[in-house]
């Protein structure tokens, strides 16, 4: 047996109020591809957190030991130093730099007074070599690819000297091609002993390319598979993925009728506003009629949000195509502001970047979207907003002293039924909301699914996106299946299980599974 | 929570509390002169520009901490063309509404850059700046142009009469206090000023109680308005006893008035706000948030032409210099006033307390004969003084913020049984 190069030991980290992780237990061997898998939001990041001390030591219960001694990690440069190096989903490479420079960035090579520049690049061409990559050290980050650039992650991870190498979804933002290119990259250098931990959401990839698999659920390591004996193709990993009762948690909604179709999205094609070349919604056609609760249920990364964003008056994308029909009329929305007087809302699943102005006070931003409901258009009547504020804390049961309070000192949970009032008093036919119980606890969340059925009982066309399968089959009449850019199926909620919806996810993916060969289309 | 409270209340207070502060030192250390009627008057003429602009530049910082750093050559520009035309005996009415018509081009210049093109506000204000500096130095030939209408000083603050007049003069004897006689006028505004604050307060307030709202304490409110009344009495006797109210004053007075009405009271103010605090929401939530850059920079520019009127009618010239340097006294009214470096928080109230607590410690040091280069130390202290305070704040709720993310993170990953 090799050698157990990290063992991570019940660890557990809480926050005010959850439990992030909950007795975790990881053993990972010199010279293995380690894959974490698991939902959105299971723990996985948190767990990698705490192994590279952005979680520092004390934040947590628990032990790490690694290389043979037990670790207490202050920060991510203790890590490093030991050799743990993470790369992030979001590639922290700068634009306006040059390969070589970032690679040493906060490592420069040279005295402490003079950085030795040609020392720099020779370097930086050595590990660029390690990881095949041809382009000078000396090119602008901003003038390759994203394949590339991730390429470059690695090689500076290999200049930090990295035994363990943790990747975060390092695949997200690849094409099939340089996706390929990195899972044989990493084969490679595990060949040359480099041990690694990858985080992903395609199973393909995971059997293609993992020893063992650890399956990440509700904060617990489920279990771990080991490619040498068990069987890892993708429907037995998402069997411990999903696994889970679905109980009482929604509140039923009765005599709900439903009328004719208000919006429908016929041939909808949007494309990344930075890699022009990349769809994010690939032909997508939706509908959603009075009365209804559709949900759009999809991987992380998989265009649910771009497809919302875009419906709502192109806020997001570029080279959108398709056809939009509203009460059985086709539309053309531009802005923002058409979508919302043609009576549709967006409730993102951003609420601190893309919903609410933090620095104002909850009356403020429950009538930012609708002032003309409150004034003559410029003047504002203070005391109708009153009313109204007062009257949605009152509906929604917002927890808070006052109206007047800052959004930004209320919890989660009361930040999303602020964002909630904002839209239900825009008055909107459609609402998409896209993840609508993020980040809160459970309480609140039945108190938002609550909200969602009295939407639907007052005839409102509800679209709830969700990347939590329990949620989109205990509250949707009906449900869409998106992957990767594309409407992969399409069920009654009646119809729907854990199994069959994850089962139209790997139908899809399983057409490029790497394992069969070349896999390599567009 | 009650740490925070009184850290709320110092928040909300401090300037004002360091301003009575600065106002007593210095009525210590220069014996009373102070606040002798006649320096009480000149603060306000002296500071006039700095409360126009503060108001205009408070526009611009609460839409995500831009500036404007063209006031200063607007006010020259515009000024100099306004010289001119009064010197070639063109009514003055038409100058008036051509510095106010430059000012508004001027700002209309700068939104479409700022809000349409994108250009930052730094850059394309910095270039009106150079610009417009130059091209009034270009049209003034390089020279001053007195200013000579009598009208117009008095309307705008300018000579020796630029005061309201005494209609009550004749009503009733003189009111004579030790040598002084006081302005009749002006001291019964003062007193019915206090008195109108004090019955809306009241009024309002029973009217808020009677809809069922929530209300400050009595006693706090008695306070409060108790003291509002007092000052202004007091600061109206001052006047009084001097020449009355200056026409000035009532330029400012209006100004602020409407601004603050704006700020508060409009869907233009909310959207200022919003902009600041969160440009993405603002925009998805149905605003055209260019429309509200554009907004902010072209009022910026009217107020600096307006200003520019100021500015030569209390000078009693245009030349190539005026104006040098009142972009960054009004950029630190602003700041010092509460107005956040990073926008969407601030308020005409804090743009007041800002811009008379730097006119105090400009005045006090010089009657206290401060030589003139220590007075600019003194007040570059005061302004980081005042932001750091603001910097701070912005760094406990940052980490709060980080706090409450974390959970929202743990949440994803914790709350799902």
């Amino acid at each position: 047996m090799a050698k157990v190069l990290l063992e991570m030991n019940s660890i557990t980290k809480t926050f005010p109020g959850v439990k992030a992780l909950d007795n975790v237990n990881l053993k990972v061997e010199e010279g293995e591809i380690h894959a974490l898998v698991g939902e959105n939001g299971a723990g996985k990041s948190t767990l990698m957190n705490v192994l590279s001390g952005i979680y520092p030591y004390g934040s947590y219960t628990g032990d790490i030991i690694y290389d043979g001694e037990v670790c207490n990690f202050h920060n991510i440069k203790d890590s490093e130093k030991k050799g743990i190096v993470i790369i992030h989903q979001e590639l922290a490479l700068i634009p306006y730099m040059t390969i070589g420079e970032n690679m040493f960035l906060g490592n420069e090579q040279g005295s402490k007074w003079c950085i030795d520049w040609n020392k720099t690049y020779a370097e930086a061409d050595k590990y660029l070599e390690m990881v095949g990559l041809t382009d000078s050290s000396k090119t602008l980050i901003k003038d390759i690819g994203t394949g590339k650039q991730q390429l470059v992650e690695i090689a500076k991870a290999l200049a930090k000297h990295a035994k363990l190498l943790i990747l975060d979804e390092p695949t997200s933002s690849l094409n099939e091609t340089d996706s390929r290119a990195l899972l044989d990259l990493m084969k490679k250098l595990k060949g040359e002993g480099m041990t690694m931990i990858i985080i992903s959401h395609k199973l393909n990839e995971v059997s293609y390319v993992a020893d063992k698999i650890t399956v990440v659920r509700d904060g617990s390591t489920i279990e771990t598979l080991d490619a040498a004996i068990d069987d890892i193709s993708e429907t037995r990993i998402i069997k411990g993925m999903v696994g889970r009762e679905i109980t009482d948690r929604f509140p039923k909604r009765h005599g709900v009728e439903i009328g004719d179709v208000m919006m429908e999205v016929k041939d909808w094609t949007v494309y990344h506003p930075e890699f022009s070349e990349r769809k994010v919604c690939d032909g997508v056609s939706i509908d959603v009629r009075a009365g209804e609760v559709v949900g759009i249920y999809g991987l992380m990364g998989a265009g649910r949000t771009e497809l919302a964003m875009s419906i709502f008056g192109r806020s997001y994308g570029i080279g959108i195509s398709g056809e939009l029909w509203l009460r059985g009329n086709p539309v053309t929305l531009k802005s923002p502001k058409q979508a919302i007087e043609a009576g549709l809302a967006y409730v993102t699943e951003d609420r601190k970047g893309n919903g609410l102005v933090l620095s104002n006070s909850i009356l403020r931003n429950t009538t930012l979207a609708n002032l003309k409901g409150v004034s003559n258009g410029t003047f504002i009547d203070k005391d109708k907003e009153y009313e109204v504020a007062q009257e949605y804390v009152e509906k929604l049961r917002t927890k808070t002293p006052s109206v007047d309070q800052l959004v930004g000192n209320l919890s989660g949970g009361n930040q999303q039924k602020v964002l909630l009032a904002k839209w239900m008093f825009a008055n909107p036919d459609v609402l998409i909301l896209d993840e609508p119980t993020r980040g809160i606890d459970v309480g609140a969340k039945y108190e938002i699914y609550c909200i969602i059925n009295d939407l639907a009982k007052a005839g409102k066309s509800v679209v709830m996106i969700s990347s939590e399968l329990p949620e989109v089959i205990g509250m949707s009449d009906r449900i869409y299946i998106m992957n990767q850019a594309k409407i992969v199926g399409e069920m009654k909620a009646s119809e729907a299980t854990q199994e069959n919806i994850m089962a139209c996810i790997v139908g899809v993916s399983g057409e490029k599974n790497y394992a069969d060969g070349e896999g390599s289309e567009a | 929570m009650g740490g925070n409270n009184v850290l709320n209340f110092l928040r909300k207070y401090m300037m004002l509390i360091a301003t009575v502060l600065v106002v007593i030192a210095f009525y210590v250390i220069t014996n009373g002169k102070t606040l002798y009627p006649v320096n009480i008057d000149s603060l306000i003429s002296q500071n006039a520009y700095v409360f126009i602009l503060g108001t205009g530049m408070l526009l611009c910082i609460l839409t995500g901490g831009n500036i404007d750093l063209s006031v200063g050559s607007v006010i020259c520009l515009a000024g100099s063309i306004g010289a001119i035309i009064m010197d070639k005996r063109i009514p003055w009415p038409v100058a008036v509404a051509v510095m106010l018509f430059i000012g508004l081009v001027v700002g209309i210049w700068h939104g479409f850059w700022i809000a349409y093109v994108k250009v930052p506000p730094f850059i394309a204000t910095l270039v009106g700046m150079l610009a417009f500096r130059g091209l009034a130095n270009i049209i003034l030939k390089g020279k001053d142009v007195p200013v000579e209408n009598k009208a117009f000083m008095n309307l705008f603050g300018g000579s020796d009469s630029c005061y309201i007049p005494d209609f009550l003069e004749k009503v009733g004897g003189p009111i004579v206090i030790g040598d002084t006689t006081l302005n009749k006028t002006c001291m019964v505004f003062a007193i019915l000023l206090a008195i109108g604050i004090v019955l809306f307060t009241f009024i309002n307030r029973a009217r808020l109680i009677r809809k069922g709202y929530k209300v400050d304490g009595i006693i706090s409110v008695i306070v409060k308005t108790v003291i509002i009344a007092a000052v202004i009495v007091w600061f109206g006797y001052k006047l009084a006893s001097y020449k009355g109210i200056p026409t000035a004053f009532v330029w400012i007075a209006l100004v602020l008035g409407i601004f603050a009405y704006i700020t508060t009271k409009t869907t233009l103010g909310r959207n200022l706000y919003a902009v600041g605090g969160n440009e993405k929401a603002t925009r998805l939530s149905g605003i055209d948030t260019r429309k509200v850059m554009f907004s902010a920079y072209t009022l910026m520019g009217v107020l600096a032409g307006l200003a520019g009127i100021l500015v030569i009618a209390r000078g009693q010239k245009a030349g190539p210099t005026i104006g040098t340097g009142f972009e960054m006294d009004a950029i630190a009214a602003c700041f010092i006033g509460g107005a956040s470096a990073y926008g969407g928080t601030g308020s005409v109230g804090g743009v007041i307390i800002g811009a008379a607590l730097m006119g105090i410690i400009n005045q006090g040091m010089s009657i206290a004969d401060t030589p003139v280069n220590y007075q600019k130390v003194v007040k570059g202290i005061v302004l980081i003084v005042a932001v750091l305070f603001d910097v701070i704040m912005q760094m406990r709720r940052k980490g709060a913020k980080k706090k409450a993310s974390s959970v929202a993170a743990s949440e994803k990953g914790g709350a799902k049984a």
